[in-house]
């Protein structure tokens, strides 16, 4: 389908409602966006927080929504109008588990370091980043790998335009760089010495790091901030703590059943909020795992097996943990799936008995809520980011396009760009890394 | 609730008979014969294994009491151009994968037949989602890796499943076929075609020396040698996997000096020499829709089998070869996503039916619903590609083996 010609108006004349100038003033000067407002009108919007809307508009500026409603709503003074008649809007997709930027995490020497940060090991420039943006993603959590029982700190990303990883970080509540912990267990992670040979043997050993890290947090709370009776700085310990004061989220790779119900059982024991990943057995222990109150960021693959504890994986999995009232959300795992391909995911889990509006959510809402980022992304609402996806049709269609990407107002993908569109459908030049404009000497990378 | 009910019934005509099937009719909201026009509404009549008479619903007499299949959409049964399901096993442990043997770089006496486990859990599997006909054997990853076999995914009984006991000869050039051991050539791609010719030269010789009035003189029977010699009596064909452009032109090289048959593999770079693989007469068994564009296909584009279709390559989509997860792909969905990239709903259809059926040579049994062919069909309650439709039924050789949705 060719792209359609988008027409820019300038809307002037038309009363302004009061609820819009209060969201202005409210959002007004955030960087990095458009300062004036900008309304995306005719779409069939999907905000995620209420009701599809058609033939609805959707109001943005420095970098927020200002309003979503019906056709006809009022528009602040000076709004520019883009037509996307018969498009579909849906909140930027938020991908809970990939490994886009070439990462790595921790190294071989030892199964527990929770001092690797993701951060110092991220290229910006490679373009599987480009094609996460080509999928709809706007934010993920990117995650060092599962061969480890901790293998490091996770980034929660959005996915602006970039030149270093600076760029793509968020803060958390407590003003530090927003990101989880990953944890794994299962095969992945029995490996030769000093690693675990057995699932008993992998358990201890967390709980043995864990027990240190309240160690820890009791010598500095014993201080009293008195500098001379503080232990001596522990990177791996001080990380464990941000996770035993609810401050860092568990990401936790685990595949089998009994494995999701060790996790469980050191969750209750140390009381850290965890996220199961993958959870290829769900299907079997959605109850407890209901009980227990713990989300679950599920994968979908094409077939089952390819390993051992992935052998009983199920489509139906999201299905049972949405019907047994689990808070579910998907990951690409990219490059284990596509991160071009990640509605798919949501499709596939409605092929096996999912409600739509659970599995549109679980790529949306769910996500920002597994990544206790619910009060920015995940819904379009007014004062959330202007983090948005337009597609060509309905999102659970394999014939549908993601044609454009948006991350806090700023186009980030475009599908009518000839490069956009070489990375989302692949070919020559499509595995280069991204160009990037450097200030004065021009660009560099990709084919030119 | 009506598709239940005859399904059901289905089920037990199927149990109620031998595995040759019996009488069974069809009807499809729509039946893509692939043949002709598709039908709407269509109906296919089966007696025993075979596809007996085919046409509008209405225009074909089905003898009252035949049991009724009905589907909103009914399509051949699918075929995978080049699969290694049965071979390269579920569990993706030691003992289930046996797609590649590393003790030497050429082994074309390996035969498929005798690595096949049809009774692998993803037989079934892709069986569940509408492949009745699979080209599978031994992956790309060798220089010669072994011998390929076409067999149905039902029955279990390999010898009673398999059509084509020898297909092809697995080869691959280019970078997933080469060691950084010195101990473990080739190393390079040059090594590569460099052993291949010797390795043809020695079993041109052979063939000649086996001819000999004298028995004397002639060689004794040495099956790697035999293997190769049907390459070059041209009676079976080079299954070559090649990513990279000039790995497409050094396989192209071979086929003129050896005067091969070629079937070109992958072909991320196809794009690059279109013209060249359009004048050789090669069909291509392009790379999954859907599969990673790492190393040497890294180029790959989601549009190539739109360009092969486009420049008249007879070509078909295949669900390949994977180290990890999925453990198969399912040539079903990488159909679709080419169906969402610049391919026709109907030629995305044949890619996966018609298509292969020619280009693997058994376009006389399966590949098309026609009076006489196999009776192997594929039931959905809507657009086969759509990532919501459901497989709701499959009949392999007129027995109904799937009638659960997946």
């Amino acid at each position: 389908m060719p792209p359609r010609c988008l027409r820019i108006v300038s809307v002037t004349g038309r009363a302004a409602s009061l609820a819009f100038l209060i969201a202005a003033l409210a959002v007004g000067g955030r960087a990095g966006a458009q300062d004036q407002p900008t309304a995306f009108i005719g779409a069939t919007i999907l905000p995620v927080a209420g009701q599809p809307i058609t033939n609805g508009v959707l109001v943005v500026q420095g970098g927020r929504i200002l309003g979503v409603g019906p056709a006809g709503m009022a528009l602040p003074p000076g709004t520019a109008v883009r037509d996307v008649s018969g498009r579909v809007l849906l909140p930027g997709l938020v991908d809970t588990h990939s490994h886009i930027g070439e990462v790595s995490g921790a190294d071989g020497s030892t199964p527990i370091q929770p001092e690797v940060r993701v951060i110092d090991a991220l290229d910006v420039h490679d373009p599987s980043l480009q094609r996460a943006r080509a999928g709809g993603i706007t934010t993920a959590n990117v995650m060092p790998g599962s061969g480890h029982l901790i293998s490091g700190q996770t980034l929660y990303l959005k996915l602006r335009q970039a030149h270093r990883v600076e760029d793509l970080l968020l803060t958390n509540r407590l003003g530090r760089v927003a990101g989880g912990l990953k944890m794994a267990n299962g095969t992945n992670s029995r490996r030769e010495p000093p690693f675990p040979g057995t699932r008993g043997k992998s358990a201890a050993l967390v709980r043995e790091k864990y027990v240190a890290a309240q160690d820890y947090l009791a010598k500095i709370e014993r201080a009293k901030g008195d500098a001379t009776k503080m232990p001596p700085r522990d990177l791996a310990l001080e990380t464990l703590g941000e996770v035993l004061s609810g401050d860092r989220v568990v990401q936790h790779h685990t595949h089998r059943h009994d494995d999701i119900l060790t996790v469980l059982r050191l969750q209750k024991e140390f009381g850290f909020k965890v996220v199961l990943h993958h959870v290829s057995d769900g299907w079997k222990v959605a109850e407890d795992i209901a009980a227990a109150k713990v989300p679950c960021s599920v994968i979908v693959i094409d077939s089952p097996g390819g390993k051992l504890e992935a052998r009983d994986m199920d489509w139906k999995t999201a299905a049972v943990l949405e019907k047994a009232g689990v808070t579910v959300g998907f990951h690409t795992d990219d490059p284990v799936t596509d991160s071009r391909l990640f509605l798919r995911s949501a499709a596939l889990a409605v092929r096996s008995g999912m409600t739509r509006e659970g599995a549109l959510r679980a790529v949306t809402a769910a996500g920002a809520e597994i990544l206790d980022l619910k009060q920015r992304v995940g819904t379009l609402e007014p004062g959330k980011d202007a983090d948005f996806v337009v597609l060509s049709g309905d999102p659970l269609s394999v014939y549908t396009k993601v044609l454009e990407t948006w991350v806090e107002g700023a186009r980030v993908f475009d599908r009518a760009d000839p490069k956009d569109r070489l990375i989302a459908t692949g070919g020559v030049g499509a595995g280069n890394p991204r160009a990037a404009r450097l200030c004065c000497f021009g660009t560099w990378g990709g084919d030119e | 609730m009506r598709t239940l009910i005859f399904l059901a019934l289905a089920a037990v005509h199927a149990a109620a008979t031998s595995c040759t099937g019996g009488d069974l009719a069809v009807f499809g909201d729509v039946v893509h014969t692939m043949s002709g026009e598709s039908l709407q509404p269509g109906v296919v009549l089966i007696r025993g294994s075979k596809i007996s008479a085919v046409g509008r619903a209405g225009t074909v007499d089905v003898p009252a009491g035949t049991p009724e299949l009905h589907a909103r959409v009914v399509t051949p049964g699918l075929i995978d151009a080049h699969s290694t399901v049965g071979v390269s096993g579920f569990l993706n442990q030691n003992h289930d994968q046996e797609q590649l043997e590393k003790s030497a770089p050429m082994q074309p006496e390996l035969r498929a037949l005798d690595a096949f486990n049809s009774r692998d859990e993803l037989v079934a599997f892709v069986r569940s989602l509408g492949v009745t006909t699979l080209h599978t054997g031994h992956a790309p990853g060798a220089l010669i890796s072994g011998q390929t076999m076409i067999v149905k995914t039902h029955p279990a009984n390999v010898d009673q499943a398999v059509l084509v006991p020898t297909a092809m000869i697995a080869a691959t050039l280019g970078g997933g076929a080469l060691s950084d051991k010195p101990d473990k050539p080739p190393g390079t791609r040059a090594k590569a075609v460099a052993l291949l010719r010797a390795e043809l030269i020695k079993a041109g010789d052979y063939m000649r020396k086996r001819e000999l009035q004298d028995l004397e003189k002639r060689p004794a029977r040495d099956l790697h040698l035999e293997a190769l010699s049907r390459l070059l009596d041209r009676s079976l064909p080079l299954l070559v996997t090649v990513q990279r452009h000039q790995d497409v032109m050094a396989a192209l090289r071979l086929a003129e000096e050896f005067k091969l048959r070629l079937v070109l593999d992958g072909v991320s770079d196809a794009p690059m020499v279109l013209d060249d693989i359009q004048r050789s007469g090669f069909p291509v068994l392009v790379n999954p829709t859907m599969g990673r564009t790492f190393d040497d296909a890294q180029n790959f584009s989601r549009e190539t089998a739109a360009q092969l279709q486009a420049a008249g390559i007879p070509f078909a989509l295949q669900a390949g070869y994977e180290s990890y997860v999925p453990k198969t792909r399912i040539v079903l969905f990488e159909a679709a996503v080419a169906a969402a990239n610049g391919l026709s709903f109907r030629d995305a259809l044949a890619s996966i039916t018609l298509g292969p059926a020619r280009i693997l040579g058994i376009a006389e049994r399966v590949g098309s619903l026609e009076p006489g062919k196999d009776a192997d069909l594929a039931l959905y309650d809507g657009d086969p590609f759509e990532y919501v439709t459901h497989c709701t039924g499959v009949v392999v050789n007129g027995v109904v083996t799937d009638n659960q949705p997946r």
